[in-house]
């Protein structure tokens, strides 16, 4: 056996001695970053498991604790939020915070861990940030509306296969945000994206999609989110891997909003015309 | 709509003004690249093409028109984009990580900026003919004009670096064209992406072998 004794935690599981450099910020003020050592980290612990360490330890030495957001912590919640080492959700592809797990990391590593980072999403506390642009994005079309009462036979709508597994694919996003943080431009173009997608596609979707797509549109630039300029972070950020398709998808659904908007019929003839 | 739509166009809005005016543009430059190449042709060849453009001055202002709205369209919206999307970062991360933003895509304001310089003087030197070629007079010999333009070696160099960064601007601009316009997929991804940069390359050596040819002494 090689010699990694000394790092095995009394289960004999591998541990790790990290450095953290975490994000500290209180409501109105501009923030700093805060180092800590945190030793005996087991590699199956997840990220935030490695925090719930930090804070304990704080706490003990009868510190103020990290606030963050997490809830699930299984990965289809969409709270936790963290920016590790400059990757939103961390370095593992196509999983949040809450399923990474410090086997990613290599023993005496340095960590740094921030907030998302957006104008569109202002720091509450430390890691955790108000995300309820997203939700005005929502309340403005991520809907359809339907009397809501005994449900229809299901055979009643047919949904092609094909139809179903795309609506299904950009119906994955868990509205966490990462895709903002990752972007260059602070675009939430790809949540959008996939809210739009799930929705227009479908033909439950479709007496409100010109609506929908305009107002949800709206919304998102009220918010102070950028403009997407196609680099493609997004994707590679987001950690239900949805893909830039649901952007140009966005594109052609607007464009056609914004023409059906402009020639829409004006009903009666205009007075003095015949 | 806000009370204001005119000063904050639609994000979405703005980059369909952006991607159809860099098509306009991306066009032009195929064009005038194509016609420079007369210059390979001789000197009777390239001026007789000045000549005949010239001679249709309808047609020329039309184009003229088309190309200055265009330019005017893409830096408007582009200036928009690039402030507001600075602004919306709020400084991001202590920490960047950058995944797949490709050069060209991270570089798209700077060498739109570079490009913008050389187009002024790029009009000063040849359009108005007021910089850079020692106040001599060429009238419709275009093609002694160039000739003596580009045996400066620092302004040929100039155009030179500008075509580069030219290609580096198509080879993001045209791909993105078609994400914009939602005319591509996962699939069309990289094979766009592969049209673009084969553009790009084909539009900054077609420029390109003017100046090096006369730097070079094979045209002269
Ligand atoms: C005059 C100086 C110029 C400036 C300041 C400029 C700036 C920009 C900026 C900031 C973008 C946005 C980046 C993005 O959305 O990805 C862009 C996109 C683009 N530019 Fe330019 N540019 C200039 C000239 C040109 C020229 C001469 C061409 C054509 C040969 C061109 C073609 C394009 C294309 C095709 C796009 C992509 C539009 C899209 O995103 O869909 N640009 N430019
Ligand atoms: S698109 Fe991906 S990164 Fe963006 S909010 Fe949805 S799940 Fe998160
Ligand atoms: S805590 Fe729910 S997705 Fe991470």
């Amino acid at each position: 056996m090689v010699k990694e004794h000394d790092n095995l935690d009394s289960h004999g599981e591998q541990t790790l001695s990290l450095r953290l450099r975490v994000w500290r910020q209180s409501r109105g003020t501009t923030g700093h970053f805060e180092d800590h050592a945190l030793a005996a980290v087991p590699t199956s612990a997840s990220f935030l498991e490695m925090m719930d360490m930090l804070n304990e330890q704080l706490i003990k030495e009868g510190k103020d604790t990290f606030a963050f957001d997490h809830d699930c912590r299984e990965g289809i919640c969409g709270m936790c939020s963290m920016t590790i080492n400059g990757m939103p959700h961390g370095p593992l592809p196509g999983v949040t915070t809450c399923q990474l797990h410090m086997r990613n990391f290599r023993d005496g590593e340095m960590i740094t861990v921030e907030p998302w980072r957006a104008k569109a999403f202002p720091v509450i506390k430390d890691l955790a940030v108000n995300r309820s642009a997203f939700d005005k994005v929502i309340q403005a079309g991520g809907f359809i509306t339907v009397r809501t009462g005994s449900a229809t036979e299901a055979n009643n709508t047919l949904i092609p296969k094909p139809v179903a597994d795309e609506a299904m694919d950009a119906a994955e996003c868990i509205g966490c945000g990462a895709c903002v943080a990752s972007c260059k431009n602070g675009s939430a173009m790809l949540f959008v994206g996939a809210k739009i997608n799930h929705l227009n596609i479908l033909p439950q979707g479709q007496p409100e999609r010109e609506r929908r797509t305009l107002a949800m549109v709206k919304t998102m630039d009220d918010a102070g989110f950028g403009n997407c300029t196609n680099y493609g972070e997004c994707q590679a950020h987001c950690p239900k891997s949805i893909t830039l398709d649901v952007i140009a998808k966005l594109n052609r659904d607007y464009l056609r909003a914004r023409v059906k908007e402009f020639f829409s019929s004006t009903g009666k003839p205009r007075k003095g015309g015949d | 709509m806000s009370a204001c739509s005119c000063c904050r166009p639609a994000s979405i809005g703005k980059k369909i003004v952006m991607a159809l005016s860099g098509l306009v543009l991306a066009g032009f430059v195929l064009g005038h690249m194509s016609g420079n190449l007369l210059m390979f042709k001789g000197a009777d060849a390239i001026n007789a093409y000045a000549a005949w453009l010239h001679a249709h001055p309808g047609m020329l202002w039309g184009a003229r028109v088309v190309l200055i709205l265009s330019t005017v369209a893409h830096i408007w919206t582009g200036v928009l984009l690039t402030l507001e999307n600075r602004a919306a970062r709020a400084g991001g991360p202590a920490v960047e990580a950058t995944r797949r933003a490709t050069l060209s895509s991270r570089t798209m304001p700077y060498s739109g900026v570079v490009i913008l310089t050389f187009l002024v003087f790029h009009l000063l030197h040849y359009t108005f003919r007021t910089v850079a070629l020692g106040g001599q007079e060429f009238g419709d010999k275009v093609y002694e004009m160039v000739v003596a333009g580009f045996s400066q070696p620092a302004v040929a160099v100039f155009y030179i670096i500008s075509m580069i960064l030219l290609c580096l601007h198509l080879s993001h601009g045209i791909s993105s064209v078609f994400q914009t316009l939602g005319l591509r997929n996962e699939r069309w991804r990289g094979r766009l992406d592969a049209v673009a940069t084969a553009y790009g390359w084909l539009i900054a050596l077609g420029f390109i072998s003017i100046p090096l040819a006369v730097l070079l002494g094979c045209i002269k």
